[in-house]
């Protein structure tokens, strides 16, 4: 360590003052070292305390402890559901293994975990490489030009938008979606904390739009090693797509033929890499609600809004109107993305409300929205990425109403007195 | 987006509200209204005025015009009378905006009486809501999707709510943006111009429907 923080030191000399060679890329150069180091006045050693330094880094950090759990299933099941449809189709013999698999050959007719997430690591590795390479790279390209610091903003960021996305995601238009939501979604704003819309979500929309064929449908869920990183001729709806036909007069029954409430709660099943395991998932919602970084506000108003809009609409549709709205209200949870939604995106402190009650009312909004989508709207089978942008769209709405109201109440209350 | 040209008229009066609040919303997918939009928006309060103000001239004028189309102006629309060979739908524009105008003039005179605040601060861009786009492309779609009167009634107040909620909206990211350190030739216009389109894109959430 002492080594390392001489190197830093030495190589610092040559961007710190304002006249020195490299000055055009101290903010670069700031990065790393708070990077890998904390800064050295931390607490006052008298005079007013400090009773906890809290930093943006290490909120940051809270969070990607968090998402751990999510990145490791989902290193997993990509290479568990990889494996589980080739058998599924006899096509386990003749094997073309992928760059990482060259030099851990699988055991393609029976893998083992090993194998497993060795194909995980093949897939996820470069789409965090794209994603944080990206996003990073724009923002200290921003930094440089307008000579501020490199914000921590995007770890959370980089990792999340690798979690939403399809494991199967040509890393070109990856790069394509990370590059717009940075540039017009953030950097045009200001940067970290003046974003109207979540970063993330505004890569994973802007792909949705630009690329569906890759964003959805039946076949992308499960990674393969082809050109297009699919399996060929292999056909995995993800739960909600199964229920969606309104054909579908009981979504329940349908359901537990092809998943058990077991496998759709422990995340066997296909979908974004990331949002499947609802355990990996609530293990990060208790870890962010007891470190008190994700608002619980947003959270149970959300699970709120989702459960009681479902028993509305289950009791509003007339009885032929089939598909998801004949699901159980709580088997919304299970299926789909809206508790990774919830938990990680719509707690955003920066695009969601910043009054107590705007999160609440925030919340349970993007729970009732979701469900409007899944059940009335034949077009998309899954809600909960487009009523969390658009609850941040009104996000600023909810706080100027709530403001406004309690301005007023303290208004007729001095009256009174 | 085929679904545009071919309007079914029976369609649910449900699917005609979310539509044009949403998906069709007049502002953020036909661009049209965006003058006052992008000039009121600046302040939240005089954006729920003027947003109000749309909705209620939008819905009267809308159900008003239809009937002008549909019993004065339209191709043998003057049946009734007895003259089963005309076709006024020439005049269709000034027909319409002078009803416009006229409603305008009413909703002017009443917001003067009832609240003067208001009238104050909404200042020049009441009276322009007679010239204002989104409120003749409300009857011009109104004509072009052949909607029954129940419908239009439907679309006059979607389209209104539509209008009202983009511009509240904007008012308030609007609003807490101003300490937002936005690169300066960005500032003003520009980034209310980027946010719009990105508010546009949430705005998606319906399609399909």
């Amino acid at each position: 360590m002492n080594f390392l923080r001489k190197l830093i030191d030495k190589q610092g000399k040559r961007f710190h003052e304002p006249g020195a060679k490299l000055h055009k890329l101290w903010p670069i150069y700031d990065a790393f070292e708070t990077f890998l180091f904390a800064p050295a006045s931390r607490a006052p050693k008298h005079g007013p305390h400090v009773r906890d330094y809290t930093d943006l880094k290490r909120v940051m950090n809270t969070v990607i402890v968090a998402l751990l759990p999510c990145l490791l299933w989902a290193i997993y099941n990509a290479g568990h559901q990889h494996f589980g449809a080739l058998a599924t189709m006899g096509k386990t013999a003749g094997y073309t293994p992928g760059w990482l698999q060259m030099l851990f050959p699988p055991d393609a007719a029976a893998p083992s975990l090993f194998d497993k997430v060795v194909f995980g690591l093949q897939r996820m590795l470069p789409i965090l490489v794209v994603s944080y390479g990206v996003g990073l790279g724009i923002e200290m390209m921003f930094s440089v030009i307008r000579k501020e610091e490199v914000s921590e903003g995007f770890l959370v960021s980089g990792m999340l938008i690798a979690l939403i996305v399809p494991a199967s995601i040509p890393l070109w238009q990856l790069a394509l979606g990370v590059a717009f939501a940075v540039v017009l979604g953030k950097e045009v704003f200001g940067g970290t904390g003046m974003n109207v819309f979540n970063p993330a979500m505004l890569v994973r929309a802007f792909l949705f739009f630009a690329f569906a064929a890759q964003m959805s449908g039946d076949s992308v869920w499960v990674a393969g090693n082809n050109a297009w990183h699919l399996i060929d001729g292999y056909s995995s709806p993800t739960p909600l797509a199964i229920v969606k036909p309104s054909s579908i007069l009981d979504a329940s029954a349908e359901l537990a033929k092809h998943h058990s409430h077991a496998d759709l709660f422990l995340g066997n099943i296909p979908g974004s890499a990331g949002e499947m395991s609802k355990l990996a998932v609530l293990l990060g919602a208790f870890w962010l609600i007891f470190t008190g970084v994700g608002s619980w506000r947003v959270m149970a108003g959300g699970v709120i809004g989702l459960i009681a809009s479902g028993y509305l609409m289950h009791a509003l549709l007339p009885a032929s109107y089939g598909g998801p709205v004949t699901l159980q209200p709580w088997e919304h949870l299970l299926v789909g993305g809206f508790l990774f939604g919830l938990v990680f995106m719509a707690t955003d402190p920066v695009s969601s409300p910043e009054t107590n009650r705007g999160k609440w009312i925030y919340g349970i909004l993007v729970g009732v929205v979701t469900i409007l989508v899944r059940t009335i709207n034949p077009a998309y089978p899954e809600g909960t990425m487009l009523s969390i942008l658009l609850m941040n769209a009104f996000a600023p709405t909810i706080d100027h109403f709530i403001v406004a109201a309690n301005i007023r109440r303290r208004k007729v209350r001095l009256e009174h007195q | 987006m085929t679904s545009m040209l071919a309007f079914a008229s029976d369609e649910a009066l449900m699917s005609v509200f979310l539509k044009s609040v949403f998906v069709e919303n007049i502002l953020l997918s036909f661009f049209l209204g965006m003058c006052s939009y992008l000039a009121v928006s600046k302040r939240v309060d005089s954006s729920i005025g003027l947003g109000i103000a749309v909705i209620f001239v939008q819905t009267l004028t809308v159900p008003m015009n239809w009937a002008f189309h549909n019993f004065v102006l339209a191709e043998g629309a003057l049946a009734w009378a007895g003259l089963p060979d005309t076709d006024f739908s020439y005049l269709g524009f000034v027909t319409f905006i002078a009803s416009i105008a006229a409603v305008v003039q009413v909703v002017e005179m009443a917001v003067d009486k009832f609240s003067p605040k208001l009238y104050a601060s909404l200042g020049i861009f009441l009276p322009l809501i007679a010239v204002n786009c989104a409120i003749l492309g409300g009857s011009l779609f109104m004509v072009e999707r052949k909607y029954t009167f129940a419908q239009s009634v439907v679309y006059g107040v979607g389209s209104g709510t539509g209008w009202a909620l983009a511009i509240v909206s904007m008012a308030a990211i609007r609003w807490r943006m101003r300490t937002a350190n936005v690169p300066a030739p960005l500032r003003g216009l520009g980034i209310t111009f980027i946010t719009t389109g990105l508010v546009a894109m949430a705005f998606m959430t319906f399609s399909g429907i």
